[in-house]
C-alpha cells in the first residue's frame, strides 16, 4: 500500500528503569485492518500499547500516527487524535454509574454526540441500557468488559486499542467480545488487538505479530500463523 | 425461648457492667490527693450500673419492631453508592424552609448561640473545601489549614499595610487561597497517597512557621488584630472609627453589639449556600465528574484523555479557595489572629469532617461539620471528657457507617429527550434530578 500507516512503530524501545520493555520494535496498521499482537506473559505487550499514551515514553525511535510522531505528545492530546484504549483488567469507574462511565468516554470529542453514540451503544449492548442507572462495580466481569468497550467507543475513535478483552472471562462472554469485535470492525473502525487468547485472536484478525521477550519475533497474515508449528506449539497449546 | 432471651440480656449485662468497670474503675475509681490516693470505687461501680442498665434498654428497644427497623436502617450499608432514578421528589420545599429557618436563626438565637453558629458554617465551608480535594478529587490533602490561615492573614495583614476592608478581603481571599493553592499543587501533581498527604502537611506548617516566625511582618505569635466589618461604609460600632458613620446612628436604632454577629452571619450563611449551590452543580459538570474519575483510576483517565494536571489543579485551587473564604469569616468573627489558630489539629479536625460526613457527600459534610462544632459546645459541662467522647463518637462511627453519616449517591444521568425505559417512566424534568 502506497498510503502511510494509520499507525506505525518504528524502531520503538522503552525502559521500566534499567529493564528493557521494548527493543527495536517495527509494527505497521493500516485503516481499516484488524491486527492482534499475541504473547506469552511479559513478553511486552501491555507495554507496547500503553507507549502509545507515553506510559513509559519510548526512549528510542518513534511511533508515527498518520505519519506525524506522537511519542512526545502530551497522554490527553494523543487520545484526541482518534485513538482509543480499552485497558487490560477493563478500569471502568466502579462507583459511578453506567451512564457516567459513557459519559466520561466523551472526553476528548465533548458531548456533541453523546445522545445519538449512547443509543448505538446500548443497542450494541442491551444489557448495559438494563443497567444505566446502577454503579458499574456492581456488574459482572463481562458486563464491565462491554462498558469499558462502550466508553472506549464513545470518543468516536478511528484506531481501538484492545488490551487482553477476554481477560479474566467465561468462555461463552469471551466468544461474544470477539463478536463485539467484530462488529465493531464491521463499523469502519481499525482496531489494534492484544491477546494472550492466541486462537481467537488470529481468527479474529487479518494479520498477527508475536511477540517475544520485547522483540517482535514473527509477523504475517493471521491465517498462516494459525498454520505455524512454532505459534501452535508456543500459543496454541495443540500438537 | 423467652428463658434464652432472658440469658442473652443477663449475659450481656453482666458483660458490659464488667467492661465499663475495667474501663472506670482507674479513671473515676482512684482519686489523687497530693501525692497519694483514695478510692472511690462506688463511682465507678455506679457508672458501670449505669452503662450496663444502658445496654440493657438498648436492646430491650431492639427487640420490638421499631428497634429493629432503626436498627437495619443504622446497620444498613449496602455497598454504599447509590444511583438515584431521577425520579425521586425533588427537596426544593425543604431546601426553601432550611434556607429560610437560617436567614431566621439570627432573630431568635442569643448572642452565645450565634457565635457557635458563625464557627459551625465557618467549618462547613471549610469542610466542603476539603470536600473537593479529598472526597471529589481523592487527593489526601492534610495541610488544608494553610489555606484558612492565608485567608485570615490577608484580612488581618490586608487591613494594616494595605488598607484592605472586609468585603475587598472577601473578594480577594479565594484568588489568593487559589494560588498558594497553585503553587502547592504543582510539585504535588504526580504524587498519590501518603506521599501526596506528607507534602500537604509539611506545606501547612511552613505556612504556619512562616507566620509565627517573621515578626516584622505578621505580628509572630503576638497575632494580628481585625477590623470590624463595614456594611456599605456603615460601622457597626458604637462609635465611627473607619471614617464612617454608626450603623445604628443610620437608621436611628439603640446600639446593640449583636448587629455586627448578625451581619457576619447572615453574609457567612448566604456564601455558605452559595459554595453548596456551587459544588453541587460542578459535580454533574465535565469538571465534577473528572475529579471523581480521577479519583477512582487515573490511568483510564489518561488514556481517555482527561487531562489530569488540569483536573488536579482545579480541584486543589477550588478547594483551597474556599479555605480561603471561611479564613476570611473566621478573623473577622475573632477580630483577632495568630497563628495558634491554626495548627495541624485543625487540618485533622476537618479532615474528621470529611470523612464521618462521607467522602465526597455534601450534606454529609454539612452535617458532620455542624455535629463536631455543636456537639463540643453542648458538652462544656463535660468538658473534661469532651476529646473522650469525641472519640467515642469517632468508633461508634467507623463500626455502624465506615462509609460516612450520609451515603453518596450518584446523580442520575439523562439529558436526552429520549423516553426513559418503560419501566421507570420519567415524571420529573432532568433538572430536578440531583
Amino acid at each position: 500500500m502506497s498510503e502511510a500507516p494509520l499507525l506505525e512503530f518504528s524502531g520503538v524501545q522503552a525502559q521500566y528503569g534499567p529493564v528493557e520493555a521494548l527493543k527495536d520494535v517495527h509494527v505497521h496498521i493500516f485503516k481499516g485492518e484488524i491486527v492482534s499482537l499475541i504473547g506469552s506473559n511479559g513478553a511486552g505487550k501491555t507495554t507496547l500499547l500503553s507507549s502509545i499514551f507515553g506510559a513509559p515514553r519510548a526512549s528510542a525511535g518513534k511511533i508515527l500516527h498518520k505519519g506525524e510522531d506522537i511519542s512526545k505528545l502530551a497522554t490527553n492530546r494523543i487520545s484526541r487524535r482518534g485513538i482509543a484504549l480499552v485497558p487490560e483488567g477493563r478500569q471502568i469507574y466502579q462507583e459511578m454509574s453506567v451512564e457516567e462511565n459513557m459519559m466520561m468516554g466523551t472526553t476528548p470529542i465533548g458531548m456533541a454526540h453523546f445522545e445519538e453514540d449512547r443509543t448505538t451503544m446500548f443497542d450494541l449492548f442491551p444489557r448495559l441500557k438494563e443497567r444505566r442507572n446502577q454503579t458499574a462495580g456492581t456488574m459482572s466481569g463481562g458486563e464491565q468488559q462491554m462498558l469499558a468497550i462502550a466508553r472506549a467507543m464513545m470518543a468516536r475513535p478511528e484506531l481501538i486499542l484492545f488490551d487482553e478483552p477476554s481477560l479474566g472471562l467465561a468462555p461463552l462472554v469471551v466468544k461474544r467480545v470477539f463478536e463485539v469485535l467484530r462488529e465493531i470492525a464491521s463499523m469502519g473502525k481499525t482496531i489494534f488487538l492484544v491477546e494472550q487468547n492466541a486462537n481467537h485472536a488470529l481468527k479474529l484478525s487479518q494479520r498477527a505479530y508475536v511477540m517475544v521477550n520485547g522483540r517482535i519475533h514473527l509477523s504475517g497474515e493471521s491465517a498462516a500463523l494459525l498454520d505455524n508449528e512454532d505459534v501452535r506449539k508456543a500459543y496454541l497449546g495443540l500438537h | 425461648m423467652e428463658t434464652t432471651r432472658l440469658l442473652t440480656l443477663a449475659k450481656q449485662a453482666l458483660l458490659t457492667f464488667t467492661v465499663s468497670l475495667i474501663l472506670f474503675a482507674p479513671i473515676s475509681g482512684l482519686v489523687l490527693e497530693g501525692f497519694s490516693f483514695r478510692n472511690e470505687l462506688t463511682r465507678a461501680v455506679l457508672l458501670a450500673a449505669v452503662v450496663a442498665a444502658g445496654r440493657v434498654a438498648l436492646s430491650l428497644v431492639g427487640m420490638t419492631a421499631i428497634g429493629r427497623k432503626i436498627a437495619s436502617k443504622v446497620a444498613g450499608n449496602g455497598n454504599g453508592v447509590t444511583v438515584m432514578t431521577g425520579t425521586e421528589k425533588s427537596p426544593v420545599v425543604i431546601l426553601v424552609l432550611i434556607f429560610l429557618a437560617g436567614l431566621a436563626l439570627p432573630f431568635f438565637a442569643d448572642k452565645y448561640f450565634l457565635g457557635i453558629a458563625i464557627l459551625a458554617l465557618i467549618y462547613c465551608l471549610l469542610g466542603l473545601g476539603l470536600n473537593i480535594v479529598v472526597g471529589l478529587a481523592g487527593l489526601l490533602d492534610l495541610g488544608f489549614v494553610a489555606f484558612y490561615a492565608v485567608g485570615a492573614y490577608l484580612l488581618a495583614l490586608g487591613a494594616q499595610y494595605l488598607g484592605l476592608g472586609f468585603w475587598s478581603a472577601l473578594i480577594i481571599a479565594p484568588f489568593l487561597a487559589g494560588l498558594c493553592g497553585m503553587i502547592l499543587a504543582f510539585p504535588v501533581l504526580k504524587m498519590h497517597g501518603d506521599y501526596l498527604a506528607i507534602v500537604t502537611l509539611g506545606f501547612g506548617e511552613i505556612i504556619r512557621l512562616v507566620l509565627n516566625n517573621w515578626l516584622e511582618f505578621t505580628g509572630g505569635p503576638n497575632g494580628a488584630s481585625v477590623p470590624p466589618p463595614t456594611l456599605f461604609g456603615l460601622e457597626f460600632t458604637r462609635t465611627a472609627k473607619q471614617g464612617g458613620v454608626p450603623l445604628h446612628d443610620y437608621f436611628g436604632i439603640p446600639y446593640s453589639a449583636d448587629y455586627k454577629f448578625w451581619f457576619i452571619y447572615l453574609v457567612l450563611f448566604l456564601v455558605v449556600c452559595l459554595v453548596v449551590y456551587a459544588v453541587e452543580r460542578l459535580r454533574m459538570m465535565p469538571l465534577g465528574r473528572m475529579w471523581e474519575a480521577l479519583r477512582e483510576d487515573e490511568i483510564a483517565c489518561r488514556s481517555l484523555g482527561v487531562n489530569h494536571v488540569f483536573t488536579k489543579l482545579t480541584a486543589f485551587m477550588l478547594g483551597a479557595s474556599t479555605g480561603g473564604l471561611a479564613g476570611v469569616f473566621f478573623a473577622v468573627h475573632q477580630g483577632f489572629v495568630n497563628p495558634t489558630s491554626f495548627t495541624f489539629f485543625e487540618s485533622a479536625l476537618i479532615l474528621a469532617i470529611v470523612v464521618l460526613g462521607g467522602l465526597g457527600s455534601t450534606v454529609g459534610v454539612i452535617a458532620a461539620a455542624l455535629v463536631l462544632t455543636i456537639l463540643p459546645e453542648l458538652l462544656r459541662d463535660f468538658a473534661e471528657y469532651r476529646v473522650l467522647v469525641f472519640g467515642v463518637l469517632m468508633v461508634v462511627m467507623m463500626i455502624w457507617k465506615p462509609r460516612g453519616l450520609v451515603r453518596i449517591q450518584r446523580p442520575a444521568f439523562f439529558p436526552s429527550s429520549e423516553p426513559r425505559d418503560d419501566t421507570a417512566p420519567l415524571s420529573a424534568s432532568p433538572e430536578v434530578a440531583r
